[in-house]
């Protein structure tokens, strides 16, 4: 059965509200990857080994760079694949991981169209962004920001 | 440090035999930090006495340092290698994203010995090493075609850096740049000559391990100290907004920009090679190196029509700072914008330090106007001040060399007076060119004193512009707080930061920093260390034959006045006497 199926345990016509992060002006972005440090330091330790986010050139810095998060789906692909029900749809969109059961092989990356599941090489797992904010606090010209997203059910 | 850092990991590529190999020497990083430290003692064990530098004896060395990976502005690497140019100590520092690749693929240096009898480029993904064909590659004269083909055909997008070589490097320019990032250098001293004798086209390198630290809390606590600094500190300011290009007009106003091959040092036009200027009407983009949240690198947008067809355009994204400003623009006469970002472009394609070019075309330039070289060496082209033509068309012949005196432009200054004279005016200290400062003694002092003879050693122009509000120092004071610059600069650049963070990265915060790389060490410990890698590197040039108290200044500096009025060469000279007394003493 797929996770996605969890809203449908909500109550119909229910309103409330949930974060996601959300890229507001890629252009602004000058590529210094500071947000992508900042997730993975949430964790207590430097480098990139942790971060849900990522930044990259469009093809050569020149022409500017793309921002890649989490969208939170409501109908999440990744959860979806999760053939050991790893990842569960978060009630508004989003998915969470219980690491104690993922086997780390890796659909839940490869399906998603955003390349917004990143990996976690050192411990096999993938890196979820579990919409905190914390990069968008590190993020110098404003480029992403946590955002507060209606979750209705029709 | 702490037990798990990947940092004392050292990577070792024989380009002979296509081996690789990992050293641990937790020894090495723990007595020198990394950076400038590690690389330059590394220099020392691995390069012969006289070796060639451009024969397979050379050796390069990129380190990284604690710092890289953890903190905001640790975002630089430093190369080490003997200068093909100099013909003794190389060190040339690039931003860009190699130093958090070259940490986060798990490495505090790489260290390239041998020499390839093929074309080759080596892509290090973590652990992974491969010697790659690189055949197909050689013979892209375009540095910047060399990164859209690595880009594609190699992993690690966002994470990676790709230096290469442009043509300059093939054809072994003594001042031939490794180009990173496309718009980042390891600029000054010949590094692309080198990887062109190696027949190293490229490195690939990416990663992305956790960085350990001693105390969760503290570093968190001490990256928002550096952060909040960083993102909102006047001192960063400069950076951001107009960047480097800002000091055209002050110092211009000051007549401390050298003009004409430093004939003069005032340019009349010098506005439209401005930072403001730029700003204004050709900023495109501002973009960063990876985790620095200043954005210093400003790239032109120049849209050029193509002559043969209506409605036909190409834009050219160029990255500008002061100091190609002044060595294409000011120096050679450009005051054209267009012109100056074209030249910056050329140099930028085939892999050239912008810098030495620019000296090497202004003498040139003077040679010709005083007929002490003709169109029979410049193959035809009448050398004038700001003519752009000449200029890019004499830069193709530099790397193409089609007759002796080209092939002794690549060689250097030197080279060229040594055969036709003109030493007088040929801007150069040690072997390379100077910088764009004509502000006083002390930034003279520094070009000739410093290890690199760059303006960034010591920053004697920034004793001059600060002496022009209070007076400046004795030469006692001068020769010595040039020397305690430039040594604390070797801890900066061990760490690795960028000089650009040296207002925000005092003595005390390094060491707070450092303790969260588990490092514990006092600002006396570290001003003991500063002194000490200063003292390895001029051990190194000394060794190859570099003689400080022999080293000639240009005469050309003594014609005109500075800000601070007519330099005194006896005064100079007593100051490159204590500086190298206090070298001595340590």
């Amino acid at each position: 059965m797929y996770k996605s199926m969890v809203q449908f345990q909500l109550k119909a016509g229910a309103d409330w509200m949930v974060k996601r992060l959300s890229v507001i002006d890629s252009n602004r972005c000058t590529g210094c990857q500071s947000c992508m440090f900042a997730c993975s330091r949430r964790f207590g330790s430097g480098g990139l080994a942790n971060a849900a986010i990522h930044v990259r050139s469009v093809g050569g810095v020149e022409h500017g760079f793309v921002v890649i998060v989490c969208r939170a789906c409501a109908s999440a692909p990744c959860a979806k694949v999760c053939p050991v029900d790893a990842l569960s749809v978060r009630a508004g969109g989003g998915v969470r991981l219980e690491a104690s059961r993922c086997i780390g092989c890796g659909l839940c990356a490869k399906s998603c169209p955003y390349g917004a599941i990143l990996w976690n090489e050192e411990e096999n797992k993938p890196i979820i962004c579990v919409y905190c904010g914390y990069c968008a606090n590190y993020c110098p010209h404003d480029v992403i920001a946590l955002e507060e997203m209606e979750a209705k059910m029709s | 440090m702490i037990e798990k850092d990947p940092l004392k990991n050292i990577l070792y590529l024989d380009l002979t035999r296509k081996r690789f190999w990992i050293d641990e020497r937790r020894d090495l990083f723990e007595e020198y930090l990394g950076g400038v430290g590690a690389a330059s003692k590394l220099l020392i064990e691995e390069c012969r006495q006289g070796a060639d530098p451009l024969s397979p004896e050379n050796v390069i060395v990129f380190a990284v340092g604690p710092l890289n990976g953890l903190f905001p502005l640790a975002s630089k690497t430093v190369s080490c290698f003997k200068s093909p140019l100099t013909g003794n100590y190389g060190e040339s520092h690039a931003g860009g994203r190699s130093s958090i690749a070259i940490r986060l693929a798990g490495y505090g240096a790489i260290v390239i010995k041998g020499a390839s009898d093929y074309p080759v480029y080596v892509s290090i993904h973590g652990k992974n090493v491969n010697f790659r064909d690189a055949s197909a590659l050689w013979g892209v004269r375009s540095s910047t075609t060399v990164g859209r083909v690595l880009r594609n055909a190699e992993a690690g997008a966002g994470i990676r850096t790709i230096m290469r070589i442009g043509g300059a490097g093939e054809n072994l320019v003594s001042y031939a740049s490794v180009n990173t990032e496309t718009y980042r250098h390891f600029g000054r001293l010949g590094l692309g000559a080198v990887f062109g004798s190696k027949k190293l086209k490229a490195i690939v390198i990416s990663g992305k391990t956790t960085v350990p630290v001693s105390d969760k809390r503290l570093y968190r606590e001490v990256y928002d100290k550096i952060y909040n600094a960083a993102a909102k500190s006047p001192v960063m300011k400069k950076y951001h907004d107009l960047g480097t290009a800002s000091n055209i007009n002050p110092l211009n106003a000051i007549s401390a920009l050298p003009t004409k091959n430093l004939k003069e040092s005032h340019l009349d036009s010098a506005e439209r090679i401005s930072g403001e200027y730029l700003a204004e009407r050709y900023l495109g983009r501002r973009t960063a190196c990876a985790h620095c949240p200043i954005a210093c690198i400003h790239l032109a947008a120049l849209r050029e029509p193509y002559a043969n067809e209506p409605y036909f355009y190409k834009t050219t994204m160029t990255s500008y700072d002061y100091e190609l400003l002044y060595s294409l623009g000011s120096l050679l006469g450009v005051v054209d914008t267009d012109a100056v970002l074209k030249l910056i472009n050329e140099a930028e394609t085939w892999g050239l330090d912008a810098m030495m070019v620019g000296a090497v075309l202004s003498w040139m330039t003077e040679a010709f106007e005083k007929g002490i070289i003709n169109e029979d060496q410049t193959i035809g082209l009448r050398l004038k001040w700001g003519g752009y033509d000449e200029y890019a068309k004499a830069i193709r012949y530099i790397v193409t060399q089609p007759n002796d005196f080209y092939k002794k432009a690549a060689k250097g200054l030197e080279s060229l007076t040594e055969q036709y004279g003109g030493s007088d005016f040929a801007l150069t200290y040690g072997g390379n060119g100077m910088p764009g400062y004509h502000t006083g003694p002390a930034a003279h002092l520094t070009y000739i004193t410093g290890a690199r003879h760059s303006h960034l050693d010591s920053a004697g122009y920034n004793i001059d512009q600060e002496g022009l509000k209070k007076g400046l120092p004795s030469v006692k004071e001068l020769a010595t707080s040039l020397y305690l610059e430039e040594a604390w600069r070797q801890i900066l650049s061990s760490l690795v930061v960028c000089f650009f963070s040296r207002g925000l990265y005092t003595p005390q915060l390094v060491s707070e920093a450092l303790e969260v790389a588990g490092s514990s060490l006092s600002e006396e410990d570290l001003n003991r260390l500063g002194k000490k890698i200063l003292g390895n590197k001029n051990h190194f040039k000394e060794r190859e034959g570099f003689n400080m108290l022999a080293a000639k200044f240009p005469r050309r500096i003594f014609d005109l006045p500075t800000p601070h009025g007519m330099l005194d060469e006896r005064q100079l000279e007593e100051a490159v006497v204590l500086y190298h007394s206090l070298l001595e003493s340590t």
